[in-house]
């Protein structure tokens, strides 16, 4: 708990307030009210508190970061937005927390679907957003989630009709182009019943220090089937806290990808509440290199009966990084039958490289069947020997293997263009001796 | 092709190799029989480069070169093939990336260009067929989920497509049922040719009613205890591995 520094970002709320959207809806400010209130008690989340054990954010307090009050866009690089926005998908870009309409695409979006700026949500729909925001995510949860709330600048608003299946994914591009700025966002995300999509939230950076603070809240009603894919790509110098908070209804489908790439420091929270007899799988991939600190924290409340959860996480850590994967499944006393499997694998590459890994199981039912795996190894000797007799030199079977590992989650992406750019992004971070792009 | 003389070999401290004599030359098929604990996997570990053995004495000269100086990915591309006992489950890596990966070092390793991609496709079709194997393979991970014979028949595949000079066949029939052993059988005896070698290291007489050897030598303890023709596996079948060792000791 650092109070000090959160009085200095408090000292200046003041100021900014008047600029942030929605000032004139009264439940709106009681929320950011209460959430500065309660960010000016507890600063910055502390490793005190058992969901942060493994993760210091002193490095974020030491720094004040400046949130922006108007977009400025001009200083987006075309040519380094084009290594991000995926053709063949609708691409809303947020530059430091604040939506552009100029660098965005949404040509030929059915009519039915919504795809506004929060700032935009809450001047004309605000009665809609009243109804979905903070009813996902928890500010009394962690103070990062209350951070967000008081700050937020903009954001996003998607709404999918019911029965709708959308044909191409919607992109959520978020980009940080300012040094010791901080981009706060608060995104909402509704597929209504029977509604099919894919959307994929895309967080970049310039190579600055910068704090994002982003916060999405997705509601998958009943019998949707909505999958969301997060490619965390942030520059090496930046901070990253970014909290997925997902509300699924009875027989709703939901499937996430986290891939957590970038950052010197980041956590990720994917939060998901189960109903009757709906679905989730989360996979991640984490690869840390250099000094990156990178968290993953899940949650899976199983709250009715016949849900299903699937979860594998994945990471690679070389050099000095630190990779943390929490994850905790909680069974409530009514959800009989419940299916639930998690699995966490670590691959080091360095002697100083380091995994902490935390799965817990609570369950209060009993009649259900749960599992939990937990590896943190190194290259295995016999698969090298393997491939060294298949003429293979020692060194690119490592990569090779390395690969591979990592390959497994890259091999779920459904979405070419997202694919191609991951595995790049993948290959990129680590030795490519004898990886063979044009084989895979 | 390879010549063995005297080879003593141990892990840690623990001597299992003892003094070993082997001549093989090109177009021959040589059977090492024996009893468990012989020392017959060492032998094709340590032939093929495997780590944690360490040779305290003798020599392997491999056309005439010093085999046990080379590492393990040289004596391959030199033209060196260990088929497993257990094949290696390599999730991630498929099939036709290290088919590829291994027949374009073994080309680099000779100064050829790397293999056009049409002619390798072509090429590793015919010899799936070959092999009575599903082309779906090709695509699968390495090894990954395949059954005790797919993974035997999979090793004969990439045997059939880097065609090594020297194959060592580390117990290839055991766990296969007999419809496996056939194919894998017909996919060996179709590898046969004046300018290849075999050593078949087994502890089953029933391999060789399907590949015929030219020589069958039985290890025991360390060494080779008796050599002789197709017949002494027939003999070794009959009486058992007992009356060797005993006529040894």
């Amino acid at each position: 708990m650092n109070t000090a520094t959160a009085s200095r970002y408090t000292a200046e709320y003041q100021t900014i307030a008047p600029a942030l959207p929605g000032q004139t809806l009264p439940w709106l400010q009681a929320l950011r009210y209460e959430a500065l209130e309660k960010f000016s008690e507890q600063g910055f989340p502390s490793p005190r508190e058992e969901e942060w054990r493994y993760t210091n954010i002193s490095g974020i307090e030491k720094k004040l970061f400046s949130p922006l009050i108007s977009l400025t866009a001009s200083d987006v690089d075309a040519e380094w937005l084009k290594s991000y926005q995926l053709e063949d998908a609708w691409s809303v870009v947020l530059v430091n927390g604040h939506f552009s309409a100029e660098l965005s695409v949404l040509d030929d979006l059915p009519e039915t679907v919504s795809v506004l700026s929060m700032a935009d949500a809450l001047a004309k729909q605000p009665d809609n957003v009243e109804k979905y925001l903070g009813r996902a995510a928890n500010q009394s949860e962690h103070s990062f989630i209350a951070f967000n709330t008081a700050w937020f600048t903009d954001g996003l608003f998607v709404h999918i009709p019911a029965k709708l299946v959308l044909d191409k994914p919607i992109q959520l591009l978020h980009i940080v182009t300012g040094a010791d700025a901080m981009a706060t966002t608060r995104n909402i995300i509704i597929a209504d019943e029977m509604a099919e999509a894919n959307l994929i939230e895309t967080f970049v950076g310039t190579d600055n220090a910068y704090l994002t603070a982003a916060v999405t809240e997705v509601f998958v009603e009943q019998n949707a089937n909505l999958t969301l894919y997060k490619m965390q790509s942030e520059s090496e110098k930046a901070y990253h806290f970014g909290g997925s908070y997902i509300k699924q209804a009875r027989d709703a489908r939901f499937t996430h990808h986290n891939f957590a790439f970038g950052g010197l420091l980041a956590r990720s929270d994917i939060h998901v509440d189960l109903d009757q007899a709906s679905e989730c799988e989360l996979n991640g991939l984490y690869l840390g290199v250099k000094r990156q600190h990178i968290d993953n924290h899940t949650r899976i409340n199983h709250l009715k009966p016949h849900a299903i959860s699937r979860e594998l996480y994945k990471g690679v850590l070389d050099d000095r990084a630190r990779g943390v994967f929490q994850g905790r499944v909680i069974v409530a006393i009514d959800a009989q039958k419940t299916d639930s499997q998690m699995n966490n694998r670590n691959l080091l590459l360095s002697d100083d490289a380091e995994a902490d890994t935390k799965p817990q199981l609570e369950i209060y039912a009993d009649d259900v069947k749960c599992g939990h795996g937990v590896t943190v190894g190194q290259l295995d000797e016999k698969s090298i020997f393997y491939l060294q007799s298949r003429c293979v030199d020692e060194e690119t079977a490592r990569n090779m293997l390395t690969f591979a590992f990592a390959n497994e989650m890259v091999d779920k992406i459904k979405i070419k263009g997202l694919h191609d750019r991951v595995l790049e992004q993948v290959l990129a971070r680590f030795p490519q001796q004898g990886v063979n792009k044009e084989w895979l | 092709m390879l010549s063995i003389k005297n080879l003593h070999v141990s892990v840690g401290d623990k001597p299992i190799l003892k003094g070993i004599n082997l001549e093989i030359k090109a177009g021959e098929i040589h059977a090492i029989m024996g009893p468990n604990g012989s020392g017959k996997s060492t032998l094709s570990h340590v032939l093929s480069g495997k780590g944690g053995y360490t040779v305290t004495g003798g020599s392997a000269t491999y056309q005439g070169k010093d085999l046990l100086e080379m590492a393990p990915e040289i004596r391959a591309r030199e033209g060196v093939f260990l088929a497993f006992q257990y094949p290696v489950e390599i999730p991630g890596v498929s099939n036709i990336y290290l088919l590829k990966a291994a027949l374009n070092s073994i080309r680099k390793h000779n100064g050829q260009p790397e293999v056009d991609a049409m002619d390798f496709l072509t090429l590793v079709k015919e010899k799936v067929r070959l092999l009575e194997m599903d082309e779906k393979f090709l695509y699968r991970a390495v090894n990954e989920g395949f059954s005790g014979g797919e993974k035997k028949r999979n090793e004969i595949l990439q045997m059939a497509i880097l065609e090594p000079k020297l194959c060592i066949m580390d117990e290839t029939d055991s766990g296969l049922d007999i419809d496996a052993l056939k194919i894998v059988s017909e996919g060996v005896n179709s590898l046969r040719s004046p300018e290849r070698s075999f050593v078949m290291v087994t502890h089953y007489q029933r391999l060789l009613d399907y590949i015929k050897p030219d020589f069958v030598h039985v290890l025991a303890h360390g060494q080779i205890v008796k050599s002789g023709g197709a017949e002494l596996a027939l003999e070794l079948e009959e009486k058992g591995y007992s009356w060797v060792e005993e006529a040894a000791a």
